[in-house]
């Protein structure tokens, strides 16, 4: 098996640390939500340890029977990446969901309002 | 004004119509009319920019039955449907964007559920649906035998004539639902449908967005409501086009399929009793 070359375990670790450099700013300024920033900051962080420690993804490789361990940090980001869309999917679904019960809601009180305006002056 | 004020004023509003449609000369039988008359019932009129059509739609509905009253659900048109309804003597609530037909005819059958209404029948707002032909959706619900009731094009004599793709997808679908819902079910997509109070409770709780009558169908029987279907004759449209003739592609096949399945596994909310 070869090993992971040093340059690829430098590179990944400092574009891991900008990643999370990155999470941490956005939450600090208050543009990325705790709850959504939770599966960004464990990608970073995975990707980091992997990265990293070379001797964990020389382990993780050999047990997964990958040949070629910096293929190994990158399906294991890979992996993360899906479930992070995944999430994201289930949120947009969410967000269209109350999306369509806001619009009703206001349609029927809108139409409410309006009847009622109607109504008022030809009771008098 | 109280509810119960309001449900005992338009019961005697409701014996005043029993009264009159006794004298006018009653097309079916009198035992069903007056049965039918002393129920609330509305129409719920889906629209998107109709302006051309809306108001003859309308005025067919009250020509059918006086008693029924309208809500028009004006879809985000980009026209006068709304003031054309207004103006007409129907009820209007407008989206503020488009929500597609599933979110329509909730929005509507949420109107008949907070007004107090035992029965609601959807008639699209381009014409193709007959207002006459409303009594005979009314018929099985009054006898107590439905709660979900669909005019079907291809029951009885009535001919419906479709371009050949779009024959075999709603056979397709037909038969699909028919095996799922354990009855045999001949129209899956027609708008043309009566519910009762059970029936509005249940779809403007939860109602199916993306293809709304054929997942309809199976929402009614995972809730245990009885569907029955009763022939029809659509009329060739006057104005607008098929919402169907693009949806009818390959691709919609395949993802209503999808959704039939996943709305046989799908949690489903209880709609709320009545208090």
């Amino acid at each position: 098996m070869t090993p992971t070359p040093i340059r690829v375990s430098i590179a990944a670790s400092i574009a891991a640390i900008l990643l999370l450099f990155v999470i941490f700013e956005l939450i600090r300024s208050r543009r990325l939500q705790e709850r959504y920033a939770l599966l960004w900051l464990l990608t970073g962080i995975v990707t980091l340890v992997l990265a990293a420690w070379r001797g964990a993804l020389g382990k993780l490789s050999e047990t997964l029977g990958v040949s070629y361990p910096p293929s190994m940090l990158f399906l294991a980001t890979g992996f993360f990446v899906l479930v992070l869309l995944l999430h994201y999917s289930t949120v947009i679904s969410r967000l269209s969901d109350q999306n369509r019960i806001l619009a009703q809601r206001l349609a029927l009180l809108e139409g409410r309002i309006r009847e009622e305006g109607a109504s008022t002056p030809a009771e008098e | 004004m109280s509810a119960q004020m309001r449900l005992e004023a338009s019961e005697t509003v409701s014996t005043l119509r029993t009264m009159q449609s006794g004298q006018i000369a009653a097309p079916r039988s009198h035992e069903v009319d007056s049965r039918v008359a002393a129920l609330r019932r509305i129409a719920v009129v889906p629209a998107l920019n109709e302006e051309d059509s809306i108001a003859g739609v309308i005025a067919e509905i009250r020509a059918a039955d006086p008693g029924f009253e309208v809500i028009v659900v004006d879809d985000g048109s980009k026209d006068r449907t709304a003031q054309v309804a207004a103006a007409a003597g129907a009820h209007v609530v407008r989206h503020p964007y488009n929500l597609g037909i599933g979110g329509a005819v909730q929005t509507g059958l949420q109107y008949a559920r907070d007004h107090g209404f035992d029965i609601a029948v959807q008639v699209d707002g381009d014409a193709q649906h007959d207002p006459a032909e409303i009594e005979l959706l009314l018929e099985p619900i009054v006898e107590g035998r439905a709660d979900l009731v669909v005019g079907s094009r291809f029951l009885g004599e009535h001919k419906y004539h479709a371009p050949f793709a779009r024959l075999v997808g709603i056979k397709l679908f037909a038969a699909l639902v028919s095996l799922i819902v354990r009855q045999k079910v001949t129209d899956t997509t027609s708008g043309f449908r009566a519910v009762n109070r059970r029936g509005i409770l249940l779809f403007a709780a939860d109602y199916p967005h993306d293809y709304p009558e054929v997942e309809a169908n199976v929402l009614v029987f995972k809730h245990r409501l009885r569907l029955t279907e009763v022939p029809v004759c659509m009329r060739s449209r006057t104005t607008g086009a098929s919402s169907i003739t693009f949806r009818m592609s390959a691709y919609y096949m395949i993802k209503v399929t999808l959704a039939l399945f996943v709305g046989l596994f799908r949690r489903s909310p209880t709609p709320l009793e009545e208090k």
